[in-house]
């Protein structure tokens, strides 16, 4: 039986290029909006109604006084048993739909009706529209996919950071990935894998990528 | 590059200096992080930790423009520790040759040295030659004027701990990398280099280079899968255009541009084909004449004759000693010696340095045709910040092009394959093809030559061939294309092949000097076939090696050869030296693998052998290099602007040959307390170069706005700068306001005991668009050049940042 599709985001092989940040725009038409820079790379601040992706640097000092910069390519993890859906369930009906095929959380344009501060969600992703209250994040792109597409993120990563597949073989790739990386890193972990459909793999602490890495 | 992108996948060690490749050559970083899955170590050397080094191995600090001092280190410590590949050094370079008794070096200087023109004689940087003209060598590397020997005590004085005192690099530092990097100077590991714009922009900057080449050499890096000294071009047809020439010094081909002195075709070929009396040496150079023929014949048709020299006399001449490199044409407008500027697909108003001389000098113009697909700096710099429209005589016509996806076309990538490309979209409104407008000026050219009977000397235009319109007068790439390959203008025999007037000359072997074949440009030799099947645009995934050498998908230069200098992978009797990744193996009579550096047996065949470094007159490679003119082993010297008072190599502070500019807007400051910080430039993934085509684009600008200047914790705590504060960076030529990164990612460097602060900014910005994203950081830049080729000192010159 089918168990859905996954993407797999080993930050380990990320270079924050942000052609995933940009794709994303592309794909569903989400303009640039405008920005300052505030004395970091990571421009837009925050995922917004018109910002599904971000690409979030944070960069410290390791224990031998090197440097470190760690990448984390946010975006809705999509749930197993999508938080979100079910607060929004309780007071709107059929305002988000799981696509039985893939697995993605779509939100509609009845989300609108939701009080977003009722909305729940451990990794801080839904962003509400201020002008039309719709509520808004990252749809898996499964209007690509259900016409044969990958995902536009997917599609744009050079290094194959971002993989997407059936989900049990992305559970697979980031079992042996983990096991591979900890050889270097002894850290590395998939975070939450069996809840999440994007499955982010890091190498040190996930709070050190972005506090709701690992959800909050 | 001497190797293509792919083959990176196949490197056990990779060493990235001098580039960002994570950031500006994203795709590169396929490539590098396959070689890391599979083991490989990434180690990167740069003064800033960037998102390139976040994905290294081990990431080392080094302060800006001290590379040399750098790897001089690695050439110490991997002969001292005997790390180098004694069989490769021996049989494949020139370390065995015997050096004239006359060469010397002496505190910074080689033999040669006038101080007043700030040249060296060479006569004495030469290799002994016996009774036949052939190398006196000494192959157990023992004899102290050896080069090896030569080598060994130049580099003897770059022990780690002047060297750290240098480079700001710690000890430990070094020897981690000297010891990952060396670990490949044997048969079945491999090292590659890759390099960019931070080894490029110094005053020092080609022997930046050849020390990587040198350090590759002597480990045996050269020729091999997964080696290599590998250039990361600057944009996707960089490659393509330094191929055609778009440096002053060149004709297409890397053919050298003529001098005044050389008044006819003989004399320019004699001086510059290379002689060899030694037989086992291909010196492959020797068809010079055949290639600068052959480019006559396409430029100038059946009007380059035998007895007009094939139009020799048409083609300009430099002057004797003239450099005509970018940095000498803004200073000749400057002067106002230049009267007209036709500027194509660039921005210097913000891409060369000292732009406040560089507007000025447009502002001395007559007259200026700008060919962009948008606006920018350059077009519009008569209304930019201080300029006083009113004062501009300058008249510009900017007209509208066509973008590279709206045109078909080759591109040739960094690794030298060259892909036919198809229009993705028509071009919008009245944008045409560059080529087009070219094609409308010369015929208009042409036509007003033929008018006027005064016109003085027409014969360089009036007999130009000028054929390359389709047959609605339209400009055809393919047209342009083959003559670039170069046609067969008469029935040929060569060997047992017969070859028809009007086919394609399918190989650059089968050019002539006597007028009976054209070619553009010969290394674009082959890239047609004898019927005009056009090979760039071959798409095959073929892999027979299974190295990923895709010898059917486009076309490489040379001859498609993927590896080049490959017949350096065998021994003496063509075995591979690494089976595991075998790019060329002697079989059964004959090469089998990549195309090879000529058709010659092994070198074990005494009689028919030759060396594999077959561009080099005597066949191998050189670690003596006497053709460059800054001396034959690159020594370390401090950039134009420097934090250090001294050299701690020699009392030679800054490049002695180095042209030094003195107009009125070229002011340097040496060790000035006002200026006291190390900058450098660089660029971004998210913008282009000066960001003329990305800063209109909302997604890019969206993610990087503005301009800004990275800065370490410590000097923002000296300065008193928090992050995101709004400052003012100053050199003694200019200042700019912008946003400081307070960041981990730069660290104050110790040199000797002086702690020196370095800084960094992108130059993607300039005042035209968006707003508020500030200008170009080239306002604080010196015109400065590397004393080879003028490349410019971007990456290390002195400023101060102060809080506004």
């Amino acid at each position: 039986m089918s168990n859905g599709k996954s993407i797999l985001v080993d930050t380990s092989l990320c270079t924050a290029c942000r052609g995933c940040q940009v794709a994303c725009k592309q794909w569903n038409n989400l303009p640039g909006t405008k920005t300052k820079q505030v004395g970091t790379y990571q421009n837009p601040q925050d995922l917004s109604s018109d910002t599904w992706k971000v690409v979030r640097f944070a960069d410290g000092k390791k224990e031998d006084g090197k440097p470190y910069w760690y990448f984390f390519s946010e975006m809705c993890r999509h749930c197993i048993m999508p938080p979100c859906k079910l607060s929004i369930d309780m007071t709107v009906k059929d305002a988000v739909i799981q696509d039985e095929a893939t697995g993605a959380v779509v939100y509609t344009e009845k989300t609108k009706k939701m009080p977003f501060k009722d909305v729940m969600c451990p990794y801080s992703i839904p962003r509400q529209n201020p002008k039309t209250k719709v509520l808004a994040k990252c749809t898996m792109c499964f209007d690509r996919i259900k016409n044969g597409m990958i995902p536009a993120c997917v599609k744009s990563c050079p290094t194959s950071a971002m993989v997407f597949g059936d989900r049990n073989e992305i559970l697979d790739m980031a079992k042996k990935r983990v096991a591979d990386l900890k050889k270097t890193y002894p850290k590395a972990m998939a975070i939450n894998p069996d809840d999440v459909r994007v499955i982010f793999i890091v190498t040190d602490d996930p709070n050190k990528y972005w506090k709701f890495a690992a959800g909050g | 590059m001497t190797n293509h992108w792919i083959d990176i996948q196949h490197s056990d060690v990779i060493l990235i200096q001098g580039s960002n490749a994570a950031e500006n050559h994203p795709i590169s970083f396929k490539w590098v992080m396959r070689a890391r899955e599979k083991g490989a170590k990434l180690i990167h050397v740069d003064p800033r930790f960037t998102r390139t080094s976040s994905k290294a191995d081990f990431y080392a600090p080094l302060r800006s423009g001290t590379d040399i001092a750098f790897l001089g280190g690695m050439i110490k410590y991997i002969i001292e520790n005997n790390k180098y590949f004694k069989d490769y050094v021996v049989n494949y370079t020139n370390a065995s040759f015997l050096v004239n008794d006359k060469f010397d070096f002496n505190d910074g200087l080689f033999s040669g040295y006038d101080a007043g023109t700030r040249k060296y004689d060479k006569a004495t940087w030469t290799i002994k030659k016996d009774a036949k003209g052939i190398a006196e060598k000494d192959p157990t590397l023992q004899d102290p004027r050896c080069v090896f020997q030569l080598l060994k005590k130049h580099y003897s004085r770059y022990d780690m701990e002047t060297v750290s005192k240098i480079t700001g690099t710690p000890v430990k530092d070094l020897q981690t990398v000297y010891e990952m990097y060396s670990s490949t100077g044997v048969p079945d590991r491999a090292g590659t280099v890759m390099y960019a714009l931070g080894q490029t922009q110094h005053t020092s900057a080609v022997q930046n280079i050849r020390t990587l080449c040198m350090v590759q050499l002597l480990l045996g890096n050269i020729g091999i899968c997964g080696g290599g000294v590998n250039a990361m071009r600057g944009e996707p047809n960089v490659q393509g255009s330094t191929d055609f020439a778009i440096l002053s010094g060149y004709l297409p081909g890397y053919l050298a541009a003529p001098r005044a002195s050389l008044p006819t075709l003989d004399d320019y070929v004699k001086k510059n084909t290379p002689k060899t009396s030694d037989p086992r040496s291909a010196n492959w150079w020797q068809n010079y004449p055949k290639y600068a023929t052959s480019l006559l014949k396409a430029w100038y048709g059946d009007n380059a004759k035998k007895d007009n020299d094939f139009g020799y006399s048409w083609v300009p001449k430099l002057d004797d000693g003239q450099d005509a490199n970018i940095l000498m044409m803004i200073d000749s407008m400057y002067e106002k010696k230049i009267k007209g500027l036709v500027c194509i697909a660039q921005n210097p108003a913000c891409s060369l340095p000292n732009s406040n001389k560089v507007r000025e000098g447009l502002s001395n113009l007559d007259w200026m045709v700008h060919v962009n697909i948008f606006n920018n700096e350059t077009a519009s710099f008569w209304k930019g910040p201080g300029i006083d429209p009113k004062k501009v005589k300058t008249e510009v016509f900017l007209l509208p092009a066509a973008a590279s996806i709206e045109k078909q076309g080759s591109v040739a990538n960094s690794g030298r394959w060259v892909q036919w490309k198809y229009e993705a979209a028509k071009a919008p409104g009245d944008c045409i093809y560059t080529g087009d407008i070219v094609v409308r000026i010369v015929s208009k050219l042409k036509e007003l030559y033929k008018k006027d009977k005064k016109a003085a000397f027409p014969d360089p235009i009036m007999n130009l061939k000028w054929d390359y319109t389709d047959d609605k007068g339209r400009f055809d790439p393919v047209k342009v294309a083959k003559t670039t390959n170069g046609y067969f203008l008469e029935d040929l025999t060569i060997g047992d092949k017969t070859y028809k007037k009007g086919d394609n000359v399918p190989s650059f072997a089968m050019l002539q000097a006597d007028g009976r074949t054209s070619s553009g440009c010969w290394i674009s030799c082959g890239s047609f076939a004898q019927d005009g099947t056009n090979l760039m645009q071959r798409r095959k995934k073929d892999d027979p090696t299974g190295l990923g050498l895709y010898p059917q998908w486009s076309w490489a230069w040379p001859v498609n050869r993927r590896i080049i200098y490959n017949r350096a992978s065998v021994d003496l009797n063509g075995k591979p030296y690494n089976p595991k990744r075998a790019l060329l193996a002697w079989v059964d009579g004959k090469w089998v693998g990549d195309v090879p550096d000529g058709p010659w047996p092994p070198m074990a065949d005494l009689e028919k052998g030759k060396y594999p470094f077959i561009m080099k007159p005597d066949g191998v490679s050189s670690l003596f290099g006497p053709g460059l003119g800054d001396g034959p082993f690159p020594e370390h010297y401090e950039p134009l602007e420097g934090p250090m008072e001294k050299n701690f190599l020699s009392s030679q502070l800054k490049n002695p040959v180095m042209k030094i500019f003195s107009g009125p807007c070229d002011k340097f400051s040496g060790c000035d307390p006002k200026y006291p910080f190390v900058m450098t430039t660089y660029s971004s993934t998210e913008h282009w170069c000066t960001g003329a085509l990305t800063r209109w684009q909302s997604w890019l600008t969206e993610a990087q706005p503005q301009v800004y200047v990275e800065i370490s914790e410590e000097l923002a705590q000296l300065r008193g700068i928090k992050n995101g504060d709004k400052v003012k960076v100053e050199s003694v030529r200019g200042s700019l306001p912008c946003v400081a990164m307070v960041t981990t990612r730069f660290r104050p460097f110790n040199c000797g005991g002086q702690t020196i602060h370095q800084v960094g900014m992108t130059y993607n910005y300039g005042w035209l668009f968006p707003e508020d994203c500030g200008d170009s950081c080239n306002q604080l830049t010196p015109t400065a050049g590397d004393a080879n080729t003028g490349t410019p000192e971007y990456k290390a010159f002195m400023v101060n940042v102060s809080k506004v």
